[in-house]
């Protein structure tokens, strides 16, 4: 059964992070279509969460078309139709990132600042109207 | 879910001790079905609202509508439906969990014992233990067992987890939230923990200097703040929106600011606030007019 985590000092609101978690699990292949994801309650009882916010990241990935709620049974992972990215766009990407990781920590550049360029440079391409 | 739209609804409400006023221009909208925070610092007037909410104190100006139902003309048929927990969970310590509970029911109009002894088993306090002889977690999970079997449409906790360890406050937010998740419970409760606030709560009331600074849906306040990061500025700032708190240091600016749009000028970053630096940032404001948006206003 999938397992959720929340991250009480990222910034970004449990709810999102729910909803991330499922669209990242999904992406990555860990949740595939048919999966139950766990009840509201079980959510609740396990992160001592507010069922309010469980159930706001399920309208949201419902909404998203991500998954499906079936009355009485549970909210079931759909067939991805565009989201799931194919093994080899996948692939070459992160092969790709990879060799800019190793330039950047040869040019001298700690995880931190890699972070900080990346947040900045995505910002920018952000505003840019690239992504 | 009741048959008001709002679990409480104040207006104009003010509290004033021989001291002073405690609590003043206190107007407030809280959405049935919600967990909602009261925040502030020791001396802000949290209990004495809380206090108003429940009956135990008539407000010196103003109103309390409590599902709706004004309070100081509240029925016991009405207080029946508000459960509420004082702060350090009192309970008779001579008394044995079941005398507790038997107590509780003699003292109710509404009390499902057996679902006080269902909790309770579950959490294997056992009911032959006198209550004084408890951990401190387990008497706070004999307290709320108790103001759950009221099976209240509103539930008012003082500080429920302030004196409680870290595992202890686990457990107990767990079964508070079990209680949420089987619906028609509001849940109203003041804390100064505020970090683990964004987990439990869907609504929050920043209370400083007697008065409501901030109060709202939280994942629209969080959605409306940012954090803007640039050179160090001192002018142009209206631009960015409303700035409720701006720090500069010797090269660059930090600004936490409301419904500002998005920064253009070069070097600006803008960041999601988290809730705890929301909170504390309007906690350091001095008092002035209080700054709301309208509750239940969340997509």
């Amino acid at each position: 059964m999938f397992v959720f985590r929340l991250d009480t000092h990222s910034g970004v609101p449990p709810y999102l992070q729910l909803v991330q978690q499922v669209r990242q699990a999904v992406l990555l292949g860990f949740l595939q279509p048919g999966d139950r994801l766990p009840l509201i309650r079980e959510v609740v009882e396990h992160l001592a969460i507010n069922p309010n916010t469980v159930a706001k990241a399920y309208r949201q990935m419902e909404q998203e078309n991500l998954v499906t709620g079936r009355p009485g049974q549970g909210t079931f992972v759909n067939e991805q139709q565009s989201a799931a990215m194919p093994a080899s766009t996948y692939t070459s990407l992160g092969r790709g990132l990879a060799t800019w990781l190793r330039r950047a920590y040869a040019a001298g550049l700690d995880e931190q600042a890699v972070n900080a360029l990346f947040a900045s440079v995505h910002q920018q391409t952000r505003n840019e109207g690239v992504a | 879910m009741t048959e008001t739209e709002f679990a409480l609804r104040t207006e104009g409400v003010g509290k004033r001790y021989r001291k002073g006023w405690a609590l003043r221009d206190c107007t407030l909208t809280l959405p049935a079905g919600g967990v909602i925070a009261l925040v502030g610092p020791n001396g802000a007037g949290k209990t004495t609202l809380l206090r108003l909410v429940v009956g135990l104190l008539a407000p010196s100006t103003g109103t309390v509508e409590v599902l709706g139902h004004d309070v100081t003309a509240s029925t016991p048929h009405t207080l029946s439906r508000v459960g509420f927990l004082a702060q350090d969970h009192p309970l008779y310590k001579r008394f044995t969990v079941a005398e507790m509970l038997r107590f509780g029911r003699a003292c109710n109009l509404r009390f499902d014992q057996g679902l006080a002894e269902r909790r309770l088993a579950k959490l294997g306090i056992p009911l032959d233990r006198r209550t004084g002889s408890l951990s401190g977690g387990q008497q706070a999970q004999v307290a709320l067992a108790l103001a759950l079997a009221k099976r209240p449409d509103l539930l008012v906790l003082d500080e429920p987890v302030a004196s409680l360890d870290p595992l202890a406050r686990h457990e107990f937010l767990q079964v508070l939230m079990g209680a949420v998740a089987e619906g028609g419970v509001t849940v109203l409760f003041s804390s100064h923990l505020v970090h683990e606030l964004e987990r439990v709560c869907d609504h929050l009331i920043v209370l400083n200097h007697g008065r409501v600074t901030l109060t709202g849906d939280i994942d629209t306040l969080l959605a409306e703040h940012r954090l803007l990061v640039g050179p160090r500025t001192a002018t142009d700032l209206d631009r960015a929106g409303a700035v409720v708190e701006a720090v500069h240091s010797d090269r660059h600016t930090t600004l936490l600011v409301r419904d500002g749009a998005l920064p253009t000028a070069p070097g600006w970053q803008a960041h999601p606030v988290a809730l705890e630096d929301l909170v504390l940032a309007y906690l350091r404001r001095p008092s002035e007019p209080s700054a709301t948006v309208p509750s239940g206003a969340a997509a």
